[in-house]
């Protein structure tokens, strides 16, 4: 069987002694990063990146993937802990899990979160080495022109899926698409937008994007709302979830992942999404529905369950298509192409060893996570209340030199300075920075395959409706737009935003 | 002004997309727009750019009729001391080395909070913070910077 020989190779390049002292350190930088305030997943790998270019790119790969779920558990913690969801994904796990904290089943409530992550981990571990190849066989067909529809799926997607207005939406996709262009054309050598800086021919770093709108930006946004978090809680006893407990949650748990691992296969779905919905079917079907908002553990197990099986089948479109699906996606893309790998269906083919090893050790990270953090929560605790004037000043040193230490000039400090300044602005302006960055990391990968398909087609534009596969692409994402486009729907979707 | 604007972020939002769109049309004039079949250097900054303009003035023209939520006040004090002290980091690294360079991110960007003191606590973590980066970056992963910089080894 196909599956096991790869799940084997995947082993052993997982197992080694060096990938899994960095799986284990991912894991547990992400954690840490995680719990911390004001720091969501995308500035924590924004900002561990520049460590792992000294690494193989499998391990480096590994690494990050560990500090992505990492990171995602943190902010469960958080949400469990003292009501502050780290990020968008584990907001409806504060509703009962806080709930819960405060009769006094933190415990129970942190290893719930832990279980069914690990559960939904594991599946979905099994379901990226089931789906990859014949994906990636499918995707091996793909012209030009079918990527360029493809990714202007992936865009639309990630406009649907933004908060707010839509029309902010589609602006900042093409701000991205426009930022993405900087540098040197690579058909006519022209550098482009580059006002004549040498530091411009090579195009922005998407590190450099990354840190100043995501991390600088939170930071400058973080300050005038300045509050310290208090941990106002007794010892944290009882971790274990009663005979009972674990019989409520079983089914939820199944729910939840199977939900989670079928919305984050979708471009742009992922782990928010994922959590939203399994928590509003946990409460629709669950006999205990009354009980929901009032600590219900249901209500934890399933968002939580489907939140990791959400991110964890994100991979699945970045690793067979090379397409990202949400902003931490877009950074391992641009990791990749860091380590000299070109993201795309051959990746699996040529670099066997790398693509499996980082399937497989999703599942170790999983282990290490429920292993590593039950134990560790008085350290998370502590962290959590690290006075915030204490940590930002730290963030910023973290993200310059991590910024300077990309090619060793300052420039690139300097620019991430002006992204910051962007980022606030954005903010202000109700306008989502994540859609930004994909059309940044899409914008030059976009015009290639543009410009290909309109060489091969002789500049008819036509071709990306007469390939099957284009015509149905841009055939999904016409409908995706139109349908938020309708008034009812709108509506709907501005309640689940709010909730 | 806010009397005719009745949604201040669709207003600002839209001159953002539409100045930088424009910008865009305009720098790429330059770059020769080739054909359809043969695409040119300018022809993808082009289309972007006018699109990134159409949206621009469409969230202008929305500006004027939907309503919207104020902007809510800006944190100029954070803006600039954060900025600044990037800028700042970014500037001494070379000729003034990781510690110097270090003290000044730590000091001027502490300052934007109001709940931070310079007592011997904040010191003392600077300090160390110092300490860690100077071991984990310069010694231990070789970053190619001295800790003090070319105004002292001259």
């Amino acid at each position: 069987m196909d599956l096991f020989s790869h799940l084997a190779l995947g082993f052993s390049t997982a197992a080694s002694a060096a990938n899994l002292s960095y799986c284990l350190l991912g894991v547990f930088l992400g954690t840490a990063i995680g719990v911390l305030p004001g720091l969501g997943p995308v500035a924590t790998i924004a900002m561990l990146l520049p460590v792992t270019f000294g690494l193989p790119p499998e391990t480096a790969l590994i690494m990050l993937a560990g500090i992505f779920y990492g990171a995602q558990y943190g902010g469960s913690t958080t949400a469990i802990l003292v009501n502050l969801p780290g990020e968008s994904s584990s907001v409806v796990t504060a509703l009962d899990g806080y709930q819960m904290a405060r009769q006094g089943r933190a415990g129970t409530a942190l290893a719930t979160a832990a279980i069914a992550s690990f559960f939904a981990g594991t599946v979905c571990t099994f379901l990226i080495a089931l789906a990859a190849p014949p994906l990636s066989e499918v995707a091996l067909k793909f012209g030009p022109a079918d990527y360029f529809s493809l990714m202007v799926l992936g865009l639309v997607a990630s406009i649907v899926l933004a908060s707010g207005s839509l029309l902010h939406a589609l602006g900042m996709i093409i701000l991205g698409l426009l930022l993405g262009l900087i540098g040197t054309d690579v058909n006519s050598g022209l550098p482009r937008f580059s006002f004549d800086l040498p530091e411009l021919s090579d195009g922005i770093n998407f590190v450099v994007v990354a840190m100043g709108v995501f991390g600088l930006g939170e930071i400058i946004a973080n300050l005038q709302t300045e509050k310290t978090r208090s941990v106002a809680l007794a010892r944290i006893t009882g971790l274990m979830p009663s005979r009972d407990d674990l019989k409520r949650i079983i089914a939820p748990i199944l729910r939840g992942t199977a939900l989670g691992s079928s919305l984050g296969i979708l471009p742009g779905g992922g782990a928010m999404l994922s959590s939203f919905a399994a928590y509003s079917l946990e409460k629709k079907t669950s006999k205990n529905s009354a009980q929901f908002g009032k600590g219900a553990i249901e209500g934890v197990a399933a968002p939580e369950a489907a939140n990791n099986a959400g991110a964890q089948a994100s991979f699945i479109p970045m690793l067979t298509l090379g397409i990202p699906s949400n902003p931490v996606m877009a950074l391992m893309i641009g990791a990749l192409i860091m380590h000299g790998i070109q993201p795309g269906p051959q990746v699996m083919v040529e670099q066997p060893a790398l693509f499996w090893g980082l399937v497989v050790s999703m599942w170790i990270g999983n282990l290490f996570l429920l292993i590593l953090n039950l134990p560790l929560i008085g350290l998370w605790v502590k962290m959590i209340s690290v006075p915030y004037h204490f940590l930002y000043p730290a963030i910023l040193v973290f993200c310059g030199i991590g910024v300077f230490s990309l090619s060793n000039t300052s420039f690139d400090v300097f620019m991430m300075a002006g992204f910051g300044v962007l980022g606030y602005v954005f903010r202000k302006l109700d306008c989502e920075p994540a859609p930004m960055m994909l059309g940044f990391i899409l914008g030059p990968m976009m015009e290639e395959y543009l410009r290909r398909a309109m060489l091969m087609s002789k500049g008819n534009a036509m071709v990306l409706v007469t390939r099957p596969i284009s015509a149905t692409l841009l055939a999904v994402s016409a409908v995706a737009l139109v349908v938020v486009l309708l008034p009812a729907l709108r509506k709907k979707r501005e309640e689940a935003f709010k909730d | 002004m806010t009397g005719v604007i009745r949604s201040p972020r669709d207003f600002w939002a839209g001159v953002l997309y539409a100045g930088f769109g424009a910008a865009a049309v305009l720098i790429a004039r330059d770059y020769g727009l080739g054909s359809s079949s043969r695409m040119g250097p300018g022809y993808f900054p082009t289309v972007l750019g006018s699109l990134l303009l159409l949206i621009g003035l469409a969230s202008l023209v929305r500006s004027f009729f939907a309503a919207g939520e104020p902007i809510g006040a800006i944190a100029w004090k954070g803006l600039l001391l954060v900025t600044l002290a990037t800028v700042l980091f970014g500037a001494l690294l070379r000729p003034a080395g990781l510690v110097i360079a270090l003290a000044a991110v730590i000091l001027v960007s502490a300052a934007a909070s109001v709940k931070f003191r310079f007592d011997a606590r904040a010191l003392a973590l600077m300090g160390a913070l110092i300490v860690f980066c100077g071991l984990v970056f310069v010694t231990g992963l070789g970053l190619p910077v001295s800790l003090l910089g070319t105004w002292f080894t001259r």
